[in-house]
């Protein structure tokens, strides 16, 4: 099962240019708020950069990661 | 499971989506939601006074397969508007508070026009899939 560092640390090998602050949200290893911030989300609505978070994951969501919370932004 | 019945939910769920202006999928019902994401993104729908039909995706494993299949969205809640898929909880509740969900569902300025969606319209969208399950045997 996934920590907090490794779901940040693989957004930001798989978004070229993205930081990501990740907390387990329950303490118990499987419930993840995430805040992304990238450049590769400009022009790009909330379902499509939520999209390329989730895609990093793939089969994963809703499995070992029961839940990830997303909050995107493109880079100022 | 055969294909045929694999289609006849993915059918069901294309066309509830094409039915209704606005409809969530969600663990549990408007009335005693299962999850807290869930549950959040109908007090938000609620809030609005916004009209919706809401499916229950418990009682059959296969609806949230063939959902997200067709969606292209992992988790549960999603919220269709207009036959598009708008979101999940956090873009929901994002929209809530920047007011653009009242602008998506067309509720600005809420009042007594808008109604809600008598609660038969949620039974029969849910009913139409689950009794998917049933003809199964």
């Amino acid at each position: 099962m996934p920590n907090a560092e490794e779901i940040k640390q693989r957004i930001e090998a798989a978004i070229p240019g993205a930081r990501a602050e990740v907390e387990d949200w329950t303490g118990g290893g499987d419930h993840f708020k995430a805040t992304v911030t990238a450049a590769a989300f400009a022009g790009r609505s909330r379902i499509e950069q939520h999209r390329l978070v989730y895609d990093v994951f793939g089969a994963e969501i809703g499995g070992p990661i029961h839940a990830l919370s997303l909050k995107t932004q493109s880079a100022g | 499971m055969s294909d045929t019945e694999q289609n006849q939910i993915h059918e069901a769920i294309t066309r509830a989506i094409s039915e209704h202006d606005t409809i969530l999928f969600m663990k549990g019902t408007p009335e005693a939601p299962a999850c807290g994401f869930s549950a959040r993104t109908v007090a938000a729908l609620q809030a609005l006074q916004a009209p919706f039909a809401a499916v229950d995706v418990l009682p059959d494993p296969r609806i949230r397969e063939e959902l997200s299949a067709i969606s292209q969205w992992p988790t549960i809640p999603q919220l269709f508007v207009r036959g598009e898929l708008v979101g999940g909880c956090d873009i929901v509740m994002e929209m809530y508070e920047s007011g653009e969900l009242a602008q998506t569902l067309g509720v600005e300025g809420n009042d007594a026009e808008h109604g809600r969606k008598p609660p038969d319209e949620a039974a029969a969208v849910a009913a139409g899939l689950t009794q998917i399950e049933n003809r199964l045997g």
